[in-house]
């Protein structure tokens, strides 16, 4: 009789050590103090009340905050997923002023203290979907963008909206000019929204994380989550929020159009034009999973988009 | 060179070229892999790689510009490295990246062509690691063994494709390596224009 390695070896014990490789990553945060590839464990911030919204919840367990916070994808700082975590002291989350105008009624800025009491703050746990095919879960602090949007009174002509990121070369050391113009994008840094994807419940005005006030890796003080649609979407560090009739250039579409486009809602079926979309690795697991259609916010989401070919509108 | 200096060369490069294998291991040990430990692995692995490619093609360059034959000892030794790299690359690819799933990794090889440069660079570099012993060289005689050799050239091209063509346009690392590369080739090719004019001087005259 032949023996195979899983007759010998208890399924625990090989499930176990698999767990061990993917899933070092939490534990190396933690037990990194200087040095090596992963950032030191970030102090732990200020707390942010928040009451949990039940409707907004995913089966599966929250990312390790040490992961979500020294893995990060935020060229202010720099191109290395390290690099945010690293550099973000640089950057200064108060005072801070978000001004809201463009196609409404009544333009303004807002000061972070008032916007951090428009509205009651809710806790939604959401998946975050990477375009580079990682996802995380992740519990967020804030409460609906419309929220903040209706205060300004959008004009009936306003049919997008234009969210621009600080640009201080001082504060973000990864906006100062490289070799030749080389090794960054065109800052600022600037995404948007069509209006009634600005306006639906899901999309979330951000100003904490599992449980505290925002890190400034990720995206400090204020900015916005759009689960459905790849990160780059959720634009960071929110100085303007612009309503306009036409389409926003968007950073990332005008560095690659044809990888980028402006609506990157996540799609299994369409591929980055270098690599498959259909899969994804959470961070902490092993093996790969699928992707779900608009991030699993299909039924939420989909309608949004009806009648549109999602193939010619990535 | 003394065999003593040579074997201390050696010795030198075989403590180089494995300190990279050895920071991951202890990165591994330490649970220091970062969030994404097999994209982390998979990156440093092929950075490696590439850098120890590039090394191993740095060594004639310096014999043609400098008249320094010593370095070329270790040619060898850092080509080899430079496959152990490119190979532990692709084993990280196939089990931890993709799990032995067959089918996802063919479409990739198929479709995508950063991938498939990048699989097309390890199988040009396989039959030189296989025929890099002195036995080798000797069976095959000099002259079509270097010709034989000479697709490393292609290798290395293919490889800094490879790069270039799977990281964001944004970034610089991909195109230094690449713009090495092309010094690299570049004085080769200076020379052997030099030697073709050389050799056809005498036939003017």
């Amino acid at each position: 009789m032949r023996l195979r390695y899983s007759d010998v070896t208890p399924e625990r014990a090989y499930l176990s050590r698999r767990e061990l490789m993917a899933g070092a990553a939490a534990i190396a945060v933690i037990g990194a103090t200087g040095g090596g590839a992963a950032a030191a464990t970030p102090p732990a911030g200020p707390p942010l009340k928040a009451t949990p919204n039940p409707a907004y919840r995913v089966a599966d367990a929250p990312t390790k905050l040490e992961a979500a916070t020294t893995y990060n994808n935020f060229y202010e700082f720099g191109t290395n997923k390290e690099d945010p975590s690293r550099l973000a002291g640089t950057l200064k989350p108060r005072p801070w002023h978000v001004q809201v105008d463009g196609l409404c009624a009544k333009p303004r800025t807002f000061d972070i203290e008032e916007i951090l009491k428009l509205a009651p703050l809710e806790e939604r746990i959401y998946t975050l979907r990477c375009v580079e095919a990682w996802s995380m879960v992740i519990p967020w602090i804030g409460y609906p963008l419309a929220a903040l949007l209706k205060q300004v009174e959008p004009r009936p002509g306003a049919k997008y909206v234009e969210f621009t990121t600080l640009k201080d070369a001082e504060q973000f050391p990864g906006q100062k000019p490289g070799f030749l113009g080389l090794g960054s994008l065109d800052w600022p840094y600037t995404e948007g929204l069509r209006l009634d994807e600005a306006m639906h419940p899901l999309a979330l005005l951000t100003v904490g994380m599992y449980g505290q006030v925002l890190p400034n890796q990720n995206g400090a003080p204020v900015r916005i989550v759009t689960p459905w649609k790849y990160g780059f979407k959720s634009a960071k560090s929110i100085v303007r929020i612009r309503l306009t009739d036409s389409e926003p250039k968007t950073a990332w579409n005008k560095a690659a159009p044809q990888e980028y486009g402006f609506y990157s809602n996540v799609n299994p079926g369409v591929d980055h034009p270098r690599w498959s979309q259909a899969t994804e690795r959470r961070i902490g697991e092993f093996r790969r999973r699928q992707t779900l259609m608009f991030n699993g916010y299909a039924d939420q989401v989909a309608s949004l988009y009806s009648g549109m070919d999602l193939k010619k509108n990535y | 060179m003394t065999v003593r200096t040579r074997v201390a060369l050696k010795v030198v490069v075989w403590v180089v070229a494995l300190t990279p294998l050895a920071r991951l291991l202890y990165a591994y040990w330490i649970d220091d892999l970062t969030a994404n430990p097999i994209e982390y692995v998979t990156r440093e692995l092929g950075d490696t790689a590439i850098r120890l490619l590039l090394a191993s093609l740095a060594l004639t360059p310096l014999r043609l510009m400098f008249g320094l034959g010593w370095p070329v000892a270790l040619r060898r030794l850092l080509g080899l490295f430079a496959f152990f790299y490119v190979c532990l690359h692709f084993a990280v690819w196939i089990v931890l990246d993709h799990f032995f799933d067959w089918r996802t990794m063919t479409d990739d090889i198929v479709k995508r062509p950063w991938i498939t440069v990048g699989v097309a660079a390890l199988l040009l570099l396989a039959p030189l690691a296989a025929t890099s012993t002195t036995g080798m060289i000797k069976r095959l005689g000099g002259v079509t063994w270097r010709r034989l050799h000479r697709l490393v050239y292609v290798a290395a091209v293919l490889g800094a494709l490879h790069y270039i063509w799977l990281a964001k346009k944004v970034l610089i690392a991909p195109w230094v390596y690449a713009g090495v590369l092309a010094i690299l080739l570049g004085l080769r090719a200076v020379d052997a224009l030099r030697k073709l004019v050389r050799r056809r001087r005498p036939a003017l005259a």
